[in-house]
């Protein structure tokens, strides 16, 4: 119940798209009186829905002093409303044969149920009841807080490589929000408060701030008339301003280590500020899916052939780039060595592709087939009948278009060469980067 | 992210139960190629794709001794080059056809998959049929691989939950195949050689011990030359095995392995039911209601919602092939382990001794009958079902009769085999961390 975790992100960014203008997901539309979305993804091969809520609202919403707060806020929504006992909704659905969950993210936060189609609109009368009619008791906050915290224990304190990337997140990003982690830091956890619960839930939690997918065997005609009985009759919430702190020119190298004695294999990363779809220089958020792709995507990347196949110098390389944030997104290499390799020669060798790269940049031949691979797996994006709900559930929640998910596989197709090294050369700045360090301490 | 979050373990666990149910729009066909493979189909044309999953029986129970981890490298070094293609052509070959080719070995089976587009499943097919039947294990990969295995290999030693699996797998299991970890250790896996990998591929992977599932859109004659293409070139036979069936050992015992980290993982297990067993059932159900999956079992409630003591806290039940157990797990921290032992014993003796009212039996029943139909919703999820079903020799029928035997399990049924497995006295623990309110056995 925390942020994504890095390999459903990057299955959910990756999500790819047909080859061109065929569209991805071919989805329908429309909004409610009361400005909440709705996105409907017709699949038919069993009679299941896949129903989500997303609400524009995470961790980077959060004040001062409240980190972990719409993490929390997650947790308690599966307490009680005004109608419903602590613990029925799931309780119901369960009897139902419908399963559940939900999820945080720096950018929003996302209810679903996969349940039998003609359960779907039991399921919509109460997910519209608890967007309004929570009701907390100090008791369930206390209870709850102590759950939330063993998470972050098992999550993070537990797991050195956890802790390293809370820091690096901090020290990544000097102003904006996302240097806090969503699960939110213990003495902040162990500080939220019921009131303060409920007034980020009052703030936020509206018809407006909110999104409904629903994914599988349904269509937008039947679907209307049940989004407008429960989710249209929700009044408008008070309309908040999204206020984010934005980042200042960054200007120095920084560099975090963590050395603990549960280590036992090292590793070496450089995460790089990075524009995504929607902040700093968005025009190269494309382009710099398709070199991540050739840099680090894969086996045949070249950091895979150059450190782990050729040189032999580690046991894993690669990089990572995703572009769904509201705000700045992060390009990151990382590598792990292989026993005997000192961490300077990794991190001089992963630097020497890096030169190399800026020197040089990419080849038509690497573009053109980084290109193709990204564009085919659209076609295994529809397979699954929960994949498209989130796709655009995200993309709506960091407040994208549906035209930007279906014509992602045309926007990957019109990237360049030309294109690849310039967003190469503008990101990959070291001024601009943090280089991590997890390494053993060795005891006496 | 996930409100619940699901060990190693659990997910073996939960694979391994995804067979059975009934969903009414998908129909399995058999299809056998000339040369006598088979497979089982569900065809769907409504997207150009194509998955596969097959296994063979025997995994990595049966690697050697001193060569522990032999499956696992023979599942990582297979895709690394085959035929006259060398590693980096198979592997960019995969990569621009975006043809996913996998390996697994578990500790029954060795088992594959291949998805791929329509238009590109001659190519897919082929690459399959020369990882399995002509591996080239070049110098290069083999060490690559072995480095990598190595690496992870190390990392586990640190790893609470890893090393919690393995010891208890160790203390159920003294002297057995199943007590030595899957994928072995960083010594046993520098012992492998390139002709241990040769001949685990000319001894193992033959027609007789192989199943498959196939969904996706394809016709029943393109699959069954398919079939023939890939796998009519193995040998007929496997060369034959025994593992010895066996009863978890060390019942009652608890194990701490002192680790500083501020979260106690904890995990525990005893004596269970094969899958095969006529109470698998009744168990089933029973233990959908004591700690199976969702947030209404009644470790979940009095663990986790009503005192906070856990984030993650389930049971399952864990058959193989040669043992039953009933397995589970938690984690908190350091200082409430005492209580959370304390909570979780009274729940397992109170379900052996009052058993579950008419009630529970009832929701559990319409839950685990009406959630089956969602593992229909994608074609991997689907494959995998129709291996799992072959694996387990439930009928091709299965699928249509699975949510009946679900039904027909009685209240009588669940509290008998409640009071006649669930013994407090009788679990093992293992103990990662520093916990308090807890002593090991000696």
């Amino acid at each position: 119940m925390t942020r994504l975790f890095p390999i459903l992100a990057a299955l959910l960014l990756a999500f790819s798209a047909n080859a061109a203008s065929a569209g991805v997901f071919n989805p329908d539309t429309f909004t409610l009186n009361n400005g909440m979305q709705v996105v409907v993804v017709k699949n038919h091969r069993v009679p299941v829905v896949t129903h989500m809520v997303w609400y524009r609202v995470g961790s980077a919403d959060e004040g001062p002093g409240e980190s972990g707060i719409a993490h929390f806020l997650e947790h308690l929504m599966f307490k009680g409303t005004k109608k419903r006992k602590a613990g029925e909704f799931s309780k119901i659905l369960a009897r139902n044969g419908g399963q559940e969950n939900a999820f945080t993210s720096s950018d929003y936060t996302a209810y679903f149920q996969t349940v039998a189609a003609d359960r779907l609109e039991m399921v919509m009368e109460m997910e519209a009841d608890r967007m309004t009619n929570l009701v907390l008791s100090a008791e369930d906050v206390d209870t709850e807080k102590k759950v939330v915290l063993e998470e972050r224990r098992s999550r993070t304190d537990n797991n050195p490589s956890g802790i390293l990337a809370e820091q690096v997140n901090a020290a990544l990003y000097l102003n904006y929000p996302y240097r806090r982690p969503v699960i939110g830091w213990a003495h902040e956890i162990e500080a939220l408060s019921l009131e303060g619960i409920m007034a980020f839930y009052k703030k936020w939690y509206a018809p407006e701030n909110a999104i409904l997918v629903v994914a599988g065997d349904i269509t937008a005609e039947k679907l209307k008339p049940l989004a407008e009985k429960y989710y249209g009759a929700i009044p408008r919430g008070p309309g908040v301003k999204r206020l984010r702190p934005t980042e200042p020119p960054q200007q120095a190298t920084r560099r975090v280590t963590l050395k603990d004695s549960r280590v036992r294999q090292p590793s070496w990363s450089r995460t790089f500020l990075a524009p995504s779809y929607l902040s700093g220089a968005v025009e190269h958020a494309y382009a710099l899916q398709v070199l991540a792709n050739i840099f680090g995507g894969g086996a045949s990347s070249r950091l895979n052939r150059a450190l782990v196949v050729d040189n032999k110098i580690a046991v894993s390389a690669g990089s990572y780039y995703g572009a769904s944030d509201r705000g700045p997104s992060s390009f990151s290499l990382h590598a792990s060595p292989r026993p005997g390799i000192d961490m300077v020669e990794l991190e001089k060798r992963v630097e020497g592709e890096l030169a190399t790269l800026l020197k040089d940049g990419v080849t038509a031949s690497e573009v053109e087939r980084a290109k193709k691979r990204m564009q085919a797996q659209a076609v295994y994006a529809r397979d699954s009948q929960s994949t498209g709900a989130r796709t655009l559930g995200t993309a709506l929640a960091i407040g994208m278009a549906v035209e930007d998910v279906e014509s992602w596989p045309d926007r990957i197709g019109a990237v360049t060469v030309d294109a690849v090294n310039k967003a190469a050369r503008a990101v990959l700045k070291e001024g601009r980067s943090v280089t991590s360090l997890l390494l053993q301490k060795k005891s006496g | 992210m996930i409100k619940k979050s699901l060990s190693v373990l659990a997910l073996t666990l939960a694979l391994t139960l995804m067979i059975g149910g009934t969903a009414d729009a998908v129909t399995v066909e058999k299809v056998t190629s000339k040369s006598g493979v088979t497979a089982w189909l569900v065809r769907d044309h409504s997207n150009p794709i194509i998955s596969m999953r097959f296994a063979f029986r025997g995994g990595a129970a049966l690697d050697p001794k001193g060569k522990g981890g032999l499956a696992n490298m023979v599942a990582s070094s297979l895709d690394e080059g085959a035929g006259d293609i060398d590693s980096k052509a198979f592997q960019a070959k995969l990569e621009d056809l975006v043809i996913t080719l996998r390996f697994n070995a578990g500790r029954d089976t060795f088992s594959g998959q291949l998805n791929t587009l329509v238009t590109n499943k001659d190519t897919a097919f082929d690459l399959l049929r020369l990882a399995l039947t002509k591996p080239r294990f070049d110098a290069e990969p083999v060490q690559r691989i072995r480095s990598q295995i190595q690496a992870g290999l190390r990392q586990e030693t640190e790893d609470p939950g890893a090393i919690a699996r393995k010891t208890l797998m160790q203390t159920l299991f003294p002297g057995h195949a199943y007590a030595r970890p899957a994928n072995g250790t960083p010594e046993s896996v520098a012992a492998i050689t390139r002709n241990d990998l040769s001949a685990f591929t000319t001894r193992r992977l033959a027609r007789n011990n192989l199943v498959i599932g196939v969904v996706g859109d394809i016709k029943k004659d393109d699959l069954a030359r398919l079939l023939d293409t890939v796998f009519g070139g193995l040998p007929a036979t496997a060369v034959a095995w025994e593992v010895p069936d066996v009863k978890p050992q060390s019942a009652g015992s608890i194990k701490i392995i002192e680790k500083a980290i501020p979260q106690s993982v904890i995990v525990f297990a005893q004596k269970g039911l094969k899958r095969k067993d006529p109470e698998f059932y009744a168990a089933y159900v029973m233990n959908h209601v004591l700690g199976g999956g969702g947030f209404t079992s009644r470790l979940y409630s009095n663990i986790r919602e009503k005192r906070g003591l856990v984030y993650s806290v389930y049971s399952g039940l864990h058959p193989m092939n040669h043992a039953g157990l009933i397995v589970g797990g938690a984690g908190t921290a350091n200082e409430r382990v005492g209580e959370t032992i304390r909570v979780l014993k009274r729940e397992w003796s109170k379900m052996a001794k009052d058993g579950m009212t008419a009630a529970e039996l009832k929701d559990a029943k319409t839950y685990l009958t009406g959630s089956y139909p969602l593992r229909f919703t994608s074609s991997g999820s689907i494959a995998s079902m129709l291996v799992g079903i072959q694996l387990d020799n439930l009928g091709i029928d299965y699928m249509d009769r699975r949510n009946g035997l679900i039904e027909q399990v009685t209240l009588a049924d669940v509290n008998r085999v409640a009071a006649k497995y669930l013994k407090q006295d009788r679990l093992s623990f293992v103990i990662v961390g520093k916990p308090n309110g807890v002593k090991a056995t000696p």
